[in-house]
């Protein structure tokens, strides 16, 4: 409809919109600021640890050590991306996640949904869950390790703990949020209750379903850290605990920097499955300039 | 096919019958409807004119079967709807709404929107739905948009392909709550023609709610003014002006002069309202 | 009173809310003594203490001053983390905001950083500053900072255009805009961000005070004494510590709900 009215120029199409998208990055003075931003943070670290060794910055690796170790096929430390050791923590680590977002969004889900869906559900349940949703998850951890067996049990509870509150309380929220008049046109279009509750509730709390997702995975990473750091035989909580306990700090901090990596990537991996489900709500987004 | 049918019998006579509605949400006693009664032909398109907030939209979802009523009756052709031993309505497809803020589901594209109604009614299997839906879009002048969500057509297309996922039940009663209320004049001035356009081609009974008094004076056989709070039927204003209507009828003598009929009718009750709500206010 | 009940139950979800909390405790009570009665134990659940058990033990702890001090050593943590998180991060995401240069360097690193836990600065914390209180403060700080920071962040850049068009267009200078414009119509988001900020805090605090076993230096907390009655072996007591730590975070939450809604009188709805 719009390019009706400028049907001289042509759009650019597929590799030549990539690239017309590219140039048009570069044009603006963010990415060079980003560059500049990103090298500054280093080299203030680098200064305060390594260039003039500052204080107790001593005590802290230095950017050079760091990517010294990571990178190296014999590591000083014990840990570099040439070790099996470090993918073992990974794959333990990410292996718990799924397992853990996996219990927690299957129940979590439905429940919510069905909370939202039914007075009566909520009625009895949503209490109960208030009741033990102010408990920070931490603080289950001493009474899931005498309870549960293993380290697996304790460790996969907490983090599913974490992401089930959160799962569960945005679906619900997310079938608070429909307009009460998709309930009422899809009743005088002759639904029954149960096409209701799968063309109506369910659609209509994707949007909060998976804003909830992307911050469950982020809690239950938070709380696998924590777990894997009270108890653990594996894991990259565990390689950062026992990197402070054997005293050595390089470990610990290419841990932490993987974390970060993974984190960031399991939550764009959920946006990412959020928008290939819900086309209509990123293209409605857009219409809106947004 | 749907032309013949309802052309040689037509359907959806509705009698409303000294309609009471009291609201008590808090316990503060709310009379939205009081004793409203107004009788509406099959076939006829009957406008309902009033102040903001004076209970209309109260009324239309009394007839969908949304809520209940407190007293009287609501007949469609000669079968209770609602009345005092059954106060609420039965949902059901012969009685359709139109929405004042649309209600196509965003997560549905236009076509699937059109299938939908069919196809939980188990009335036609899915593919049938979805094919019929085309035809119908199609014939409404959306052809190129079947395959497009809400939120990516503009708010024009949307109205119409809400009336079609309406028509396409066949509705013995089309019920529309301002539906072109957020629009400007050049694009009501086109959903006007199309809905007259599918009027004549359906003959379905249309209970339409609005605040432009053109509008309903142009789309109306019937023009009735409802008083402000509670809302009362005040005074109905027959439209004699021939069909097929079009626009250049808005200029002629005789739509003037029911205009300014209408206009003193409803501007008396407006003032009220406006005086009412300071009241509440302060 | 009478009537203030009456009322009150005459409610239906009260009243099924009320029936479904006992009817948990029940299901608690039922799975606490199943072993007992059945011999059959599902996941350690025999373990458990009964409800009325942990009510004892609370009643026991209660007249200890140990136990009031660790709230107060609690309390005191998290509210020195997140004011300081709030001092320095407000400023910073108002900056971010307003400022594009600034936003362009600096944001970046943030972002890199911001994915990592909080806990797994834990180590890292107390490696680097001289005692434990400060570290402890320090990872409690992060927790918050990022939080608030990403929430002020994305209020203030939210603010309609047309507001700032409207006052400019009565004549309002930079300085106005900031103080009158930006800042309240980023306050909802400031206490959004505030109450996440809030939870965060707590379980950062918790956590530092196991890991570190503050007991050391400085007062245990309610981490800590938790903590010590797992080493103890006192199941009542975990749920104990349990129990208060939900009341410390219920009472936090609410605290900053009351402020935000002191602050924003045009919003009724907070």
């Amino acid at each position: 409809m719009n390019s009706s009215a400028n049907t001289t120029t042509v759009a650019p199409e597929g590799f030549n919109l990539f690239i017309y998208r590219v140039k048009k990055k570069f044009t603006g003075p963010d990415p060079y600021l980003t560059v500049a931003g990103v090298f500054l943070w280093l080299f203030t670290y680098w200064v305060l640890c390594e260039g003039l060794e500052i204080w107790r910055f001593t005590k802290l690796p230095g950017p050079v050590a760091i990517s010294k170790d990571w990178f190296s096929t014999t590591p000083f430390q014990g840990i570099s991306i040439f070790t099996a050791e470090y993918y073992d923590h990974i794959s333990v680590s990410c292996q718990r996640i799924l397992i853990a977002f996996g219990i927690a969004t299957g129940l979590g889900v439905p429940l919510g949904l069905f909370m939202g869906w039914s007075r009566s559900i909520r009625d009895y349940l949503f209490p109960v869950i208030e009741l033990l949703r102010p408990i920070p998850i931490l603080a289950w951890v001493p009474l899931s390790i005498l309870l549960l067996p293993g380290f697996e049990g304790p460790v996969i509870f907490l983090a599913t703990l974490a992401s089930f509150f959160v799962t569960t309380l945005n679906a619900m929220l997310g079938v608070d949020s429909i307009d009460e008049e998709y309930f009422r046109a899809a009743g005088c279009l002759g639904s029954s209750r149960w096409d209701v509750f799968k063309n109506v509730v369910v659609p209509g709390a994707l949007p909060f379903i998976f804003t909830g997702l992307q911050i469950s995975i982020g809690v239950a990473w938070f709380s696998l850290v924590a777990a894997e750091m009270v108890s653990g035989d594996l894991g990259l909580g565990y390689l950062i605990v026992d990197a402070y306990m054997n005293n050595v700090t390089v470990p610990m901090v290419i841990a932490m920097i993987t974390l970060g990596f993974i984190g960031y990537f399991s939550s764009a991996c959920v946006r990412a499955l959020g928008d290939k489900l819900m086309g209509w709500h990123v293209k409605e987004l857009a219409q809106q300039g947004r | 096919m749907a032309k013949n049918t309802s052309k040689t019998e037509k359907k959806g006579a509705l009698s409303i019958k000294n309609v009471t509605k009291i609201y008590d949400p808090t316990g503060v006693n709310v009379m939205a409807v009081d004793n409203c009664s107004m009788e509406i032909a099959a076939g006829e398109v009957c406008m309902i004119v009033g102040p903001s907030g004076c209970g209309k939209t109260t009324l239309l979802n009394a007839i969908a079967g949304f809520h209940s009523i407190t007293e009287g009756s609501i007949h469609l052709d000669g079968e209770l709807l609602c009345g005092p031993e059954r106060p609420k309505a039965e949902q059901s497809a012969e009685r359709m709404v139109v929405f004042q803020h649309g209600a196509l589901f965003p997560w549905k594209t236009l076509q699937e929107n059109v299938a939908y109604g069919p196809t939980v009614q188990k009335a036609l299997s899915p593919s049938q739905a979805m094919e019929k839906g085309g035809q119908m879009l199609a014939e409404a002048g959306l052809g190129n948009f079947i395959k497009k969500f809400p939120g990516e057509v503009s708010s024009g297309m949307a109205r119409r392909a809400e009336i079609v996922r309406a028509l396409i039940n066949n509705p013995k009663v089309l019920l529309l709550d301002e539906p072109y209320r957020a629009m400007d004049a050049l694009t009501k001035q086109i959903m006007h023609e199309s809905l007259l356009e599918t009027y004549d081609r359906t003959g379905v009974t249309i209970f339409f709610i609005t605040h432009d008094l053109e509008e309903a004076i142009f789309l109306g056989d019937k023009v009735h003014i409802v008083t402000t709070r509670p809302c009362q039927l005040k005074k109905t204003v027959e439209v004699k002006i021939p069909r097929p209507r079009s626009y250049e009828t808005q200029s002629s003598e005789k739509f003037r002069k029911l205009l300014v009929e209408v206009n003193d009718a409803v501007h008396e009750e407006a003032v009220k309202a406006f005086k009412a709500g300071e009241r509440e206010m302060a | 009173m009478m009537n203030y009940l009456q009322a009150l139950f005459s409610n239906t979800t009260t009243r099924r809310g009320f029936g479904a909390i006992i009817i948990f405790l029940f299901i608690w009570h039922i799975g606490s003594q199943l072993d007992e009665w059945t011999g059959y134990d599902l996941l350690g659940i025999g373990l458990v203490p009964p409800p009325v058990d942990v009510f004892t033990a609370f009643l026991g702890v209660m007249p200890k001053t140990g136990y009031w001090m660790s709230w107060v050593a609690s309390f005191s943590r998290v509210i020195t983390g997140f004011l300081v998180a709030m001092l320095v991060g407000i400023p910073f995401g108002l900056l971010l905001a307003v400022n594009r240069y600034f936003r362009g360097v600096f944001f970046p690193p943030f972002e890199i950083l911001r994915p990592i836990p909080p806990l797994a600065w834990v180590p890292a914390s107390l490696i680097f500053w001289p005692t434990n209180e400060m570290s402890i403060a320090f990872v409690t700080f992060l927790g918050a900072f990022f939080t608030i920071v990403i929430n002020v962040l994305g209020g203030a850049r939210n603010i309609d255009i047309s507001y700032l068009r409207a006052a400019q267009s009565m004549g309002a200078s930079q300085f106005d805009l900031f103080w009158k414009i930006v800042l309240p119509g980023t306050l909802p988001s400031i206490f959004t961000g505030a109450a996440v900020g809030m939870g965060i805090t707590w379980e950062v605090v918790l956590a530092a005070e196991m890991i570190s076993g503050g007991g050391t230096q400085g007062g245990g907390g309610l981490g800590f004494f938790i903590w010590s009655s797992y080493m103890g072996g006192s199941l009542e007591q975990i749920i104990v510590g349990m129990i208060s730590i939900g009341i410390a975070g219920y009472l936090s939450s609410s605290a900053i709900r009351k402020i935000g809604f002191h602050f924003m009188p045009w919003r009724r709805l907070f």
